[in-house]
């Protein structure tokens, strides 16, 4: 169970390059997870650590032992593919023990070995059939007892429930989490499902246009994004932005665009009083707004309600600040009606500040 | 009639052209053919005018040694060429199966032979078979090697490299086609589990492959049997039967032997042995079908 080493890891399709320079460290046991829109470089930066796509510069190490020359096959890692991979031509069983019968590895054990990761997932009825007869769930753990069975110290997914409806996803996201905690091996995990990646990761890499973002554990990330980019792709629904400049009234800070005036506190004030420029943009998440009629307008939103989604215990109300979206959740009990203009009070601690320019946290 | 009977009949209908096509085009000529084994026909006479002569003619070729080593150099014939073909053809695909520049020119080349009418592939191997200025003999004397008699001797390996020379593209192409069309994550996976080149072309390639390989090696097969052009203009089916294979034989009976109703009992001969073959292959499939749908249910049993 080895620690894994990216260093300034380049990928180049000819002239393109598409990862410029991924740096990181994923320590002994840890689970991983590149998140990023399509295109943003993190399938690639996992097929460069599987091998099935060479290095155009940097390194891999893997226990400080480089391992960007070697074939996948040496490299002591399982993989799980976002289409199963499959071999439609062999059964269940055999697609389990494909590498193990590579490895010759005696018969006996090869068959107990079947039997014991079959059971883990669930498929010891299924030992015979062909992944054709099986559904796409089925397929999906013949996939993960197939990585299971190599008893790999390092274990790779590549977007492993996408191709799975809602509800099996979840499931299956749950089952995933308990096997991560149960085999205790060093996981990586893309997906460019943020839920996915907040509810299993020990640590989240996001990344964005061939860079690495940010990383850190769920937390970090919710709490304290770098910068607009992790902010608005981390938590569900996704965190509000509202452009406005930053003035000094009365030994306050307020934040002053269209629509509102909100007074900083605090270490953000701090901060946004000494910053360069005075363009700025707010955010705040929809959970950070709290209906309250009665809250000064220094410290609220006032919002024009425009439409409310109903989810059951939770609401979610589309609202208008002057000419810009915000999202509100709240619960569904609040007695509020589209078309209403409403105060919202802002938690002191979800207030975020990002440069207007180069998007940084302030 | 009623709605429910005229949707009924709509299949039917539609059908109807093909099926008429097919019994003008395929089964009045072949009926023509078995009816005309079982005469003592001359071409001078119209088939109602030939005499009625039973299984004579099956009898006759049943005992004709000439037509049993017919069957064999045709046998013979389409064993080695539709081997060397499917092997040679298969690892050229796999062997190509790569992007490198200039591949799709090399492609396109290999398949040419393919594309040359067969009159112009025979007369091209005769003149180059040719025992003293043909290509082959004159380069082997220029190295100090006594030529090969090559349409002499050698006739039937000789007629079989050109068949390979010209067929193998054949295979090479649908190989192609069906690799390219292989799952890439199935065998990324497979190098992952530890597959090595090998390896991966003999457990996950070719059995991948397999259906299309078995339906490319059946015409093939067929094809190999009704041969004629190439030889015809090669060796003529000589020296001697050495190279005359059914096909021939059936052309030479009906032609120069005057006795259409042996040759046609000598293509019913051709089409029972090709039935065979096919029905063969198709029950083979059959079975693997059935064996792996009754291993499924005893699954289910169990469970």
């Amino acid at each position: 169970m080895p620690t894994i080493h990216l260093d300034h890891l380049i990928k180049r399709y000819g002239d393109v390059e598409v990862l410029h320079g991924i740096e990181l460290e994923m320590a002994d046991h840890e689970f991983t997870v590149l998140v990023g829109p399509s295109g943003c470089g993190k399938s690639t930066t996992l097929r460069m650590v599987a091998g099935l796509e060479d290095v155009s510069d940097g390194e891999i190490y893997v226990d400080g032992k480089p391992v960007s020359h070697l074939e996948p096959k040496d490299r002591d890692l399982a993989m799980v593919f976002q289409d199963y991979a499959l071999y439609p031509h062999m059964n269940v069983a055999q697609n389990i023990s494909f590498a193990l019968r590579l490895a010759r590895r005696p018969k006996a054990e090869v068959d107990a070995k079947v039997k014991e990761v079959a059971a883990t997932v669930g498929l010891t009825e299924f030992l015979h059939r062909k992944p054709g007869a099986l559904s796409g769930g089925q397929r999906q753990r013949v996939a993960m007892a197939r990585a299971l069975a190599k008893d790999s110290s390092i274990f790779l997914f590549d977007e492993p429930l996408s191709n799975l409806d809602a509800k099996l996803r979840g499931q299956m996201r749950a089952e995933l989490a308990v096997m991560s905690q149960r085999v205790q091996k060093n996981m990586i995990y893309v997906t460019h499902d943020q839920i996915e990646a907040m509810t299993l990761a020990d640590r989240i890499v996001v990344m964005h246009g061939g860079y690495i973002q940010q990383q850190g554990t769920p937390e970090e990330l919710f709490k304290h994004p770098v910068n607009k980019f992790v902010a608005g792709f981390v938590g569900s629904p996704p965190m509000n932005f509202l452009h406005g400049d930053i003035e000094e009234r009365d030994g306050a800070t307020f934040v002053h665009g269209d629509g509102f005036a909100l007074k900083l506190e605090g270490a953000k004030a701090e901060a946004a009083r000494t910053h360069t420029h005075r363009n700025t943009i707010l955010g705040v998440r929809p959970s950070d707004l709290r209906f309250d009629p009665e809250a000064p307008s220094e410290t609220a939103l006032t919002l024009d309600v425009m439409v409310s989604e109903y989810v059951g215990a939770q609401s979610v109300l589309l609202c208008k600040c002057g000419s810009e979206d915000v999202m509100v959740e709240l619960n569904s009990e609040t007695p509020v009606a589209m078309g209403q203009t409403l105060k919202f009070a802002v938690n002191p601690n979800g207030v975020h500040l990002f440069d207007s320019e180069n998007e940084t946290a302030i | 009639m009623s709605i429910a009977r005229a949707n009924r009949l709509t299949p039917y209908f539609f059908m109807a052209p093909a099926v008429v096509i097919m019994a003008i085009a395929l089964l009045y000529p072949l009926g023509y053919m078995v009816w005309g084994s079982f005469k003592d026909w001359d071409p001078s006479q119209s088939i109602g005018e030939a005499e009625f002569v039973g299984l004579k003619n099956y009898v006759t070729l049943w005992n004709d040694p000439n037509f049993w080593e017919s069957a064999s150099v045709t046998l013979r014939f389409a064993f080695f060429v539709v081997s060397f073909e499917m092997v040679l053809g298969v690892g050229l695909a796999l062997l190509l199966d790569r992007n490198i520049r200039g591949m799709s020119v090399l492609r396109t080349m290999f398949i040419l032979p393919m594309m040359i009418a067969p009159v112009v592939v025979g007369l091209m191997w005769r003149y180059m078979y040719h025992p003293t200025v043909g290509t082959f003999n004159r380069t082997l004397d220029s190295l100090g090697i006594p030529g090969v008699d090559w349409l002499g001797q050698h006739a039937l390996t000789s007629v079989i490299i050109a068949d390979i020379w010209q067929w193998t593209p054949f295979i090479f192409i649908l190989a192609l086609a069906a690799l390219q069309s292989l799952p890439r994550s199935a065998l990324e996976a497979a190098r992952i589990d530890g597959a090595t080149a090998w390896q991966q072309i003999w457990y996950i390639k070719l059995p991948l492959m397999m259906p299309v390989l078995i339906v490319t090696g059946l015409l093939r097969l067929i094809d190999a049997f009704k041969v004629l052009e190439v030889i015809l203009v090669m060796t003529e089916g000589g020296p001697g039967l050495s190279t005359e294979i059914l096909a021939l034989r059936i052309s030479r009976t009906a032609t120069e032997f005057r006795e259409l109703g042996v040759a046609a009992a000598l293509s019913n001969y051709l089409l029972l042995m090709l039935l065979a073959f096919t029905l063969g292959m198709f029950g083979f499939t059959r079975w693997q079908e059935a064996r792996a749908a009754k291993i499924r249910t005893a699954d289910e049993e169990d469970a």
